[in-house]
């Protein structure tokens, strides 16, 4: 059966990450005075969820130490132990390390282990301490305790003395967690209980309480076999999961209890339907399942009716249960349905997993349609409309639809910023710990939505950008109080679109950048600085290569990636960088990132008969030039004055050989390019339009081409190569 | 679009069939007054020329038309004539471009015209003589001679990985 397992085990890791990080995301919400109970149970599930999945794959090491989470979490939900920062701290590590052992199994890297014990050291002894300074209440809930009394009344009839014992555990252990699903299921459960020892036995029940109510149907000391009936909403692969830790799997059985069943046994049906009135007092908006018809469930209407115990059922599964036993084939069958079972649920969900090469194909081949559409558009406007009336109809309803649908292809690719963002709180407060600074993040914009390939590009950034914040901008509470701020600071993480880019900015609260320092630093590292620089010039030196004030080194941002590598990786994507501060009162880094990888705003032009791409973002202004602008150096070089600055002239027609309609400056039209903060002035013949392209690579079935940096496919199907706007104002440098 | 060629049954010879492997069937084609034979299974379509639709690519030199749009691939386009002085480079109704692809890469290339897909036996082939010809002779792996007409066989996908014709940053490779 590993065999089959490993097809499920990408699945794993995908749901295990998301597992821990929507634990990592409840823990730092978590507000340690007053603790929500939903966010510890969210915690506990989705340690829970981790344990299961990884006993069934046989990650021992993953089970161990999400068993030890639990065992402190449900002491915690339970109300035993009171929730402490230290705790949290503990839980984050022990995340940690999930997170690592997860990689390791996954063959990248592995788990510390000097770090496991630590975590595991910690965690026992959380859930150690203090143990009997709490007094355990669990009888003030009214309606579990009538309905564990139906359930004590029904089982005790038929069961030995030793399971009384276990149902007075259920009684002691208190209500099951409240659950947000009201769709609850009965769950007829079989296994084989050989080779289990007490204690185990035990720890399955305690597990089997949690996910909801339980009934022993059969238990005698000697026999081999326990039939249990469960009462949950929890899907049937997580209560699998909860057996599967402990029994063998082989000899497990699992079935849902059917209507028909129910229909059998009137008294089940009631006491299906006294679940649904607990659930109707317990839940603000009642789902009744489908299973239980409205009129059953006006007997919810008399909880304290009491259930019938399901004695004369107990024959017909057992009946039921020797068959099984017996033949071992059929029982590899239920574990595989089983499997088949958890694979459907996983593709029940809302979403997907689709590798991004379809994805990309699919792009392609939607920008394929566009083109055709565009080119038929074309040749049937050159028609007689008189002639084609519907044909245009049919042609402006096919526009429009591969309009839509180029939309909604390209959507897909898009993820939100809070993918990005999540990660940040636990940056922020692990170093605001270790800086002894009050920080508060505030994340602004979480569901602006950016290309797949951008997200996992732009994080790293981000993150320096963060930790800068937090490291230089952000004061320590005492410098702050006395500069009359309030102690604790504030990053703030804001997206949102603006036209065809997506802006991330990074704020904070802080003492702003220092002019004169940086200047002197500038100085001092031989770059061309001068006091009247404006303050936008002189922020921008930050991101020159190796630029740090040896002050301000410390073992934070030391670390990772400096801030001229933050400048060329947000470069790489198409993006730019601006930096605004005030002093002492804070400092904000502007990031603009084009929508997607795939796609640049570009302005077209035309040198000759040629038409070039121009990416936007480098674009400053564009102008005519009159005839006393230019000038020429030496003879040969011209320059053009722009708002008081002499710019070096591009004329693309020179460097690409075409022949121009004109050669003279001022018959064309000058493009002011922007590139790393080097201007220059490209001459061309006309502006055409700003279009939104689609960039292929030149290089794939040809070479790299001096001063293109890529190509694209136009309306008419021509294509059009996309400047290297860079290199060409390099040129001139 | 893609006009498939003629036959695509691999000619399966009892003599030398390891051999035959690669010299099976060719497709010919004509370069002013000479006729080459390439790998058929090096090529993917053919199409007729359309001067429009090249897009022409600055500073490269002039047997490089350009690059088209093949279905949202980006393909350069090579006219061989130029490139080995063959002929006139006019572009008629004949003129054809033949879609390769080779070592993973689509080009096209210009010819003046396709004949035909022929199979060579290995006994039809000859082996090249040692002559100052246009084509590096190391990239000719034979000649074929069907009845009166001579075939130059091209080594295609190693022409046009060459350094000669400049298709390919040689850093890559």
């Amino acid at each position: 059966m590993s065999t089959d397992l490993e097809q499920f085990y990408e699945v794993f890791f995908e749901e295990s990450s998301e597992l821990l990080a929507e634990m990592e995301a409840c823990l730092l919400g978590l507000d340690v005075n007053s603790p929500n109970i939903e966010d510890l149970n969210a915690i506990f599930r989705a340690a829970h969820s981790i344990k299961g999945g990884a006993g069934t794959f046989g990650f021992t090491d993953m089970t161990e130490m999400t068993h030890m989470l639990e065992t402190l979490l449900d002491r915690l939900r339970k109300g035993e132990l009171m929730v402490r920062s230290e705790m949290i701290d503990a839980f984050l590590r022990a995340g940690d390390v999930i997170k690592d052992q997860l990689a390791g199994h996954r063959g990248d890297g592995a788990a510390d282990p000097i770090v496991v014990k630590e975590v595991c050291d910690d965690l026992q002894k959380f859930s150690e301490e203090s143990s009997d300074a709490v007094i355990i209440d669990n009888r003030k809930d009214i309606s579990s305790v009538v309905c564990l009394q139906a359930q004590e009344e029904s089982s005790v009839a038929v069961e030995t003395p030793l399971v009384e014992e276990r149902l007075a555990g259920v009684m002691d252990e208190g209500p099951p967690p409240v659950l947000e699903n009201v769709n609850q299921v009965v769950y007829q459960i079989e296994f084989s209980t050989t080779g289990l020892s007490n204690g185990s036995k035990d720890n399955l029940f305690f597990n089997l309480r949690q996910q909801g109510k339980v009934e022993v149907l059969t238990q005698s000391s000697g026999n081999e076999v326990c039939l249990l009936r469960l009462t949950t909403s929890m899907p049937e692969e997580d209560i699998w999961e909860t057996l599967a830790f402990v029994v063998n799997p082989a000899n497990l059985k699992i079935e849902k209890w059917t209507e028909t069943e129910g229909f059998q046994d009137p008294s089940v049906y009631v006491s299906v339907a006294i679940d649904g009135a607990e659930n109707l007092e317990s839940i603000k908006e009642p789902k009744i399942s489908s299973a239980k018809g409205p009129d059953n469930a006006q007997y919810g209407f008399f909880p304290g009716a009491p259930a019938a115990p399901p004695i004369e059922n107990n024959d017909h599964p057992l009946s039921e249960l020797t068959q099984s036993v017996n033949s071992t084939d059929q029982t590899n069958l239920v574990a595989n349905s089983n499997l088949n079972a958890k694979a459907a649920s996983s593709v029940e969900t809302n979403s997907i997993r689709v590798s991004i090469g379809k994805v990309d194909q699919m792009i392609n081949l939607v920008g394929e349609l566009v083109i055709t559409q565009a080119m038929l558009a074309q040749t049937t406007s050159e028609i007689d409309p008189v002639i084609s009336e519907k044909l245009q109809g049919g042609m402006s309803q096919l526009e429009r639809n591969t309009r839509d649908l180029q939309e909604a292809v390209m959507s897909i690719r898009m993820l939100p910023m809070s993918f990005v963002f999540s990660r940040y709180p636990r940056v922020v407060r692990d170093l605001a710990a270790k800086l002894n600074k009050k920080v508060e993040l505030k994340t602004v914009g979480e569901g602006t939505e950016l290309d797949k390939g951008l997200i996992e590009k732009i994080a790293d950034p981000l993150t320096h950008l963060v930790r800068n914040s937090l490291d230089h901008g952000i004061e320590l509470p005492e410098k702050r109080i006395a500069a009359g701020k309030l102690a604790k600071g504030t990053i703030t993480l804001r997206a949102f679109q603006q036209g065809g880019s997506i802006v991330i900015e990074v704020g904070d609260d802080g003492a702003g950048l220092n002019r004169e320092k940086i200047l002197a630093k500038a100085r001092e590292r031989g770059l061309q600085v001068h006091d009247g620089m404006s303050d936008q010039e002189v922020w921008m030196l930050i991101f020159e290569p190796g630029f740090s004030t040896a002050d301000r080194v410390t073992d934070v941002s030391g670390r990772g990636v400096g801030m001229d590598v933050v400048k060329r990786n947000i470069q790489s994507m198409g993006g730019r960088v601006e930096v605004n501060s005030v002093s002492g009162v804070g400092t904000r880094i502007t990031i603009r990132l084009p929508l997607t990888l795939a796609i640049l705003d570009g302005l077209s032009v035309t040198v000759g008969d040629q038409m070039f791409i121009v990416p936007l973002t480098y674009i400053t202004e564009s102008l005519q030039p009159s005839d006393n602008d230019i000038r020429t150096i030496s003879g040969r070089g011209r320059v053009v004055q722009v708002r008081g600055e002499y710019l070096p002239v591009i004329a693309l027609h020179e460097v690409f050989n075409i022949r121009p309609k004109s050669t003279e400056i001022k018959d064309g039209i000058l493009v002011i390019l922007d590139a790393d903060g080097h201007k220059a002035a490209m001459l061309i013949d006309e502006l055409v339009g700003q279009h939104q392209v689609v960039i292929k690579s030149l290089e794939s079935n040809y070479r790299r081409v001096h001063g293109v940096s890529g190509a694209t496919i136009m309306g008419d199907g021509k294509v059009a190569l996309i400047l290297d706007t860079t290199g060409l104002v390099m040129l001139t440098q | 679009m893609s006009q498939q060629p003629a036959t695509m049954t691999p000619a399966v010879n009892s003599v030398g069939e390891a051999a035959l492997c690669q010299l099976n069937e060719f497709l010919t084609f004509r370069l002013g007054n000479e006729e080459y034979g390439i790998d058929i299974l090096k090529v993917q379509e053919i199409r007729g020329y359309d001067n429009e639709a090249i897009t022409q690519i600055a500073n490269s030199p002039d047997f490089i038309k350009g690059v088209v749009n093949l279905r949202g691939i980006i393909v350069p386009i090579i006219d061989m004539r130029i490139k080995f002085r063959l002929g006139n480079a006019e572009y008629d109704q004949f003129t054809v471009v033949i879609i390769l692809n080779v070592g993973g890469r689509v080009m096209g290339i210009v010819v003046d015209g396709v004949s035909d897909v022929i199979s060579l036996d290995m006994d039809q082939v000859r082996p090249t003589p040692e002559f100052g010809s246009i084509i590096d002779t190391k990239y000719i792996t034979g000649l074929g001679t069907i009845n009166t007409r001579m075939l130059i066989l091209v080594d295609i996908e190693k022409l046009m990985a060459s350094e000669d014709m400049g298709l390919i940053d040689q850093s890559l490779n």
